[in-house]
């Protein structure tokens, strides 16, 4: 028995052996046809690496880099001098390793605990189908994008004495960090996890069923395996999201806990001391190159070829009880105790606060009041006109964030056969996720440094409001990269070889075998990287000018104001953010087209 | 072939979208083109705010197009000033207070001027280090706030001093912000250093930190989670804000304010504008600071910015004046000795009251 289940691990081949390895000959005597496309193969490869990293160099590295090195230069008077006495300092300072342990404490702990919880509702929400799956699905979304500082005082009044969970004493509490991590990163992990999981061909695991296998083993040998990849995926994003952590760890942590993220805020903002938040950045990149190394480690020994199926073949009815073929009632109760209980309670809270009126009572004033500049006008434009700042920020930031994370993703997803090739990859792939384990702050200082006059143009990028989408696209590009990435990796490579031996050119290859695969990902990559845009608030408020202010950096600045009405605005500007975030995300899944039967 | 024309496509795309993008985020400062002259750019923080025709009379008479730049909050501002200093952001700055204002003077992000028919009031809030070089606009009082319905309903004596809220009767009561990030944090930390001086300040945040003090990390945080007083089910009735607040807590009928403030804890937060250094407009840049003098300018003040102005000519709303008056006599810490101790004292904060 034991044989047979490890046996099914290895998916059947969709191609039919024959075919999948064709003889060499008939091969070339097809290849010559196409001979001078190869060049324009290599020319188009050429574009689709050289195009994003000429992005991430421009709009990241120099600004980071600049930035960091200033805090190791030391102006004397014979000019600059490398000074790295900032390392032995920081590095000497027990506060420094407190802070250290407490990220890695918190980032793994919130990376443990939401991949746990997030299986089973990749599950529930990928695998299972109910009434109002794309209403749930949309809502897990949600809190990934609500600006920091409402998520940390909608915590806060749930924790703080009084509050609907004072009992619990999380206030200023690791475990109060960590659910807020998990409530943040949940949707990465259902998200990632479920896009794979809903075109696993369920009939490996329904022949290991059919073999003997209790449901718990077939899941265990069968499906946890194919799943590695897209877990390792999921699992990287959320651990540099919450090593990275900042404004939710700087409320809900008080004074006792932070992040390096934090420390570098305040170090960099606070002080202006550039030296030690150099040192801090370095060993930040430390941390963020250790994660990204064991997990591409992790999805290399897991990463083969899955037989992908259509998800409405796959989706079965969600099983409530005992049946032939199991029952989902654990992984549904999980799953309803998570959304309910960590997701749904802190956005009640919110609903419900926004629906209450200055004077007290019940009504759709503060909705109402989005109309106007807040009260004593605490806005330069409505909120309604942030919005619309908004929108168009987020498609720009989308538009360039596909563009540019759809090529690293085709280029990652192919494995060269040359090794030094397939290494080049693989530090592609981990280039373009620093993004996510740098702080915004160094970002965004880096920009007011480097970018007066970008590549010798005349143009002060800085404060032409120009630079908004693209830091956005910036944050946003790894998301789309680890979105699109696990199923054009899990692409069968001998189905493009076969299309090639029966005379596809490469841009045919592309389009007939990834494309139809690849696009079933776009929308969701599409739907992350506008919902990302929408929430970014870090780099956006270094950036945004005041006439084109985006809902968050409005949001911020209402709930900066005393008074009853910019309270209740900012809260009920936040619950449209939100229901304007699982929308995007909805529409986004529609897009994807859910074509009975699929392309296979 | 297919995947050439794919990838160049999208090359073309992304480098054809570059100027699109800088044309939708606005005019670009100056186009190069000896524009410079009309456009002035003003560099501020998030809270600025003027109202469309008070400033577009001033561009009408001046000549000039006014860009704003709000590279994030007060906080920020000094260090992203000094940072840029070799390629300013834009021509004047507004916003530097005087917590910061030293460390960007002594950076030399400053040229030297001041509007010359400046009113010596106004003048008198620049200590002699700044005069000449930053121009004060408005002031605020960063003061102790009270839930006066609280201390009725409790029968409990008000506190009216810094000393009282270290008194057992007022324990866990009340509510402060972290001076290393929240500013009305650091302006309170001030409050104490000028009120207790340079070797008392310590013992009196122990003895508050004895007392059951709370310290949040914003003032959002403080205000709308822990102060009762805004309404929001906070538990405790004391609470680091503004002594602009009380103004925001009046009944609807405008007879009585739900808070009040503490006049007797207060730091003055003076906010200055100035001429950067190296800005492509320097003729421009002195207009418009001295526009922010302006009476039309300083009359709008209260009801943009939450602020008192500069001015002592201009009459503040009633409800500010029943409600939400300046202190007489708030405590004051010199700029210079701010610039010169305030990491040093950040640290020692947190070494007192964290552990």
């Amino acid at each position: 028995m034991d044989g047979d289940g490890r046996r099914l691990t290895r998916p059947v081949p969709r191609v039919p052996a024959g075919t999948a390895r064709p003889a060499p000959r008939a091969a070339r005597s097809r290849a010559e046809r196409w001979r001078g496309d190869r060049w324009g193969a290599w020319l188009g490869w050429g574009v689709a690496v050289a195009l994003p990293l000429g992005f991430l160099a421009v709009f990241f590295a120099w600004p980071v880099v600049s930035l960091v090195l200033q805090g190791f230069f030391t102006e004397t008077a014979a000019g600059r001098e490398l000074d790295l006495s900032g390392f032995a300092e920081v590095l000497s300072q027990e506060r420094t390793w407190r802070i250290v342990g407490q990220t890695l404490a918190q980032a793994l702990t919130g990376t443990l605990l939401s991949v746990l919880l997030g299986l089973p509702g990749a599950y529930v929400l990928y695998r299972c189908r109910f009434p109002g799956r794309t209403l749930v699905r949309g809502l897990v979304t949600v809190p990934f994008v609500l600006p920091s500082v409402v998520v940390g005082v909608a915590f806060r009044a749930l924790f703080a004495p009084g509050g609907l969970l004072g009992w619990a004493h999380l206030e200023e509490s690791f475990a109060g960090i960590v659910l807020a991590l998990v409530f943040f990163n949940y949707a990465v992990v259902v998200r990632t996890v479920g896009g794979m999981w809903e075109r696993l061909d369920p009939r490996a695991e329904q022949a290991a069923r059919a073999l003997g296998a209790t449901p718990w083993r077939a899941f265990r040998t069968v499906t946890l395996p194919a799943l590695g990849p897209a877990i390792a995926s999921a699992a990287a994003v959320v651990f540099l999201f919450c090593a990275t952590a900042f404004g939710v760890v700087l409320v809900l942590g008080g004074l006792r806990y932070g992040t390096i993220e934090t420390e570098i805020w305040t170090r960099t903002t606070q002080f202006l001391d550039l030296r030690s938040a150099a040192v801090l950045s370095v060993l930040q990149l430390v941390v963020v190159a250790g994660a990204l190394l064991v997990s591409s480690r992790a999805r290399a020994k897991r990463e083969r070829a899955l037989h992908l199926t259509s998800d409405s073949v796959s989706a079965h009815r969600l099983r409530l009880r005992a049946g032939a073929d199991g029952t989902d009632l654990v992984p549904a109760l999980v799953t309803l105790v998570v959304v309910a209980g960590l997701l749904v309670l802190p956005m009640a809270g919110l609903v419900t606060r926004s629906l209450r009126a200055p004077d007290g009572s019940w009504g759709l004033d503060n909705y109402v009041a989005l109309g106007t500049t807040g009260g004593r006008n605490a806005l330069t434009v409505t909120v309604w006109e942030a919005l619309g700042n908004s929108l168009r920020t987020a498609a720009w930031a989308a538009l360039i964030a596909v563009v540019v994370g759809g090529l690293v993703a085709l280029v990652v997803s192919r494995r060269p056969r040359r090794a030094g090739l397939r290494r080049a990859v693989g530090v592609l792939d981990a280039a373009f996720m620093l993004p996510l384990g740098v702080s915004a702050v160094t970002v965004g200082f880096g920009f007011l440094i480097t970018l007066d006059e970008p590549l010798g143009l005349d143009v002060d990028l800085r404060t032409s409001g120009a630079l908004v989408p693209i830091a956005q696209a910036v944050v946003a590009i790894p998301l789309v990269v680890r979105t699109m990435l696990p199923v054009l990796r899990a692409i069968d490579p001998r189905l493009r070889e076969a299309a090639a031996a029966l005379g596809a050119a490469p841009g045919r290859v592309l389009r007939t075998v990834d494309g139809p695969l690849g696009a079933r990902s776009l929308g969701l990559a599409i739907g992350f990287a506008f919902a990302v845009s929408l929430g970014e608030f870090g780099a956006t408020s270094f950036l945004a000018r005041p006439d084109t202010a985006t809902l968050p950096v409005v949001i911020y600045r209402l709930i900066g104001r005393p008074g009853a009405e910019n309270y209740g605005m900012a809260l009920a500007a936040s619950v449209v953010l939100a229901v304007l975030t699982a929308t995007v995300m909805m529409v986004a899944e529609r897009l994807r087209g859910d074509r009975p039967g699929g392309e296979f | 072939m297919k995947l050439t024309t794919t990838a160049t496509a999208a090359t073309a795309g992304v480098v054809a979208l570059l100027p699109l993008l800088a044309a939708c985020g606005g005019t670009p400062t100056d186009d190069a083109t000896g524009a410079a002259s009309d456009t002035v750019t003003l560099v501020t923080h998030d809270s600025f705010a003027v109202s469309d025709d008070v400033l577009a009379a001033f561009e009408k008479e001046s000549g000039l197009t006014v860009e704003q730049v709000a590279p994030g909050d007060a906080g920020t501002l000094v260090n992203q000033l000094v940072l840029t200093k070799d390629a300013p952001l834009g021509d004047v700055v507004f916003g530097v207070d005087n917590t910061y204002a030293s460390r960007a003077v002594d950076a030399g992000v400053f040229e030297e001027y001041q509007p010359a028919d400046l009113a010596p009031e106004v003048a008198a809030y620049a200590p002699d280090d700044l005069a000449g070089t930053l121009t004060p606009v408005d002031v605020g009082d960063v003061c102790m706030n009270l839930d006066d319905g609280w201390f009725e309903q409790n029968g409990v004596t008000p506190p009216t001093t810094l000393e009282d809220l270290a008194k057992p009767e007022y324990a866990d009561l009340t509510v402060v912000t972290n001076p290393a990030t929240s500013s009305p944090g650091l302006a309170f930390l001030l409050a104490t250093i000028g009120a207790f001086g340079t070797d008392g300040w310590e013992a009196y945040w122990a003895d508050l930190r004895d007392n059951g003090l709370k310290v949040a990390e914003s003032w959002e945080d403080a205000y709308y989670v822990d102060f009762s007083g805004a309404g929001e089910g906070g538990q405790r009735p004391i609470a680091l804000s503004y002594a602009t607040s009380p103004a925001f807590t009046v009944s609807d009928d405008g007879k009585t304010s739900a808070t009040s403030a503490m006049l007797d804890t207060c730091f003055r937060q003076v906010e200055y504008a100035g001429v950067l250094a190296g800005a492509e407009n320097p003729e421009g840049a002195k207009k418009l600071v001295d526009f922010l003098t302006s009476a039309e300018f300083q009359a709008d003040v209260p009801g943009q910015m939450y602020m008192y102005p500069a001015d002592p000519d201009v009459e503040l709303p009633a409800d500010w004046q029943q409600f939400a008056p300046l202190a007489d006599e708030p405590f004051e810490v010199a700029p210079a000795d701010v610039a010169a101790h305030r990491d040093e004292w950040i640290e020692q904060w947190t070494a007192t009251v964290v552990g």
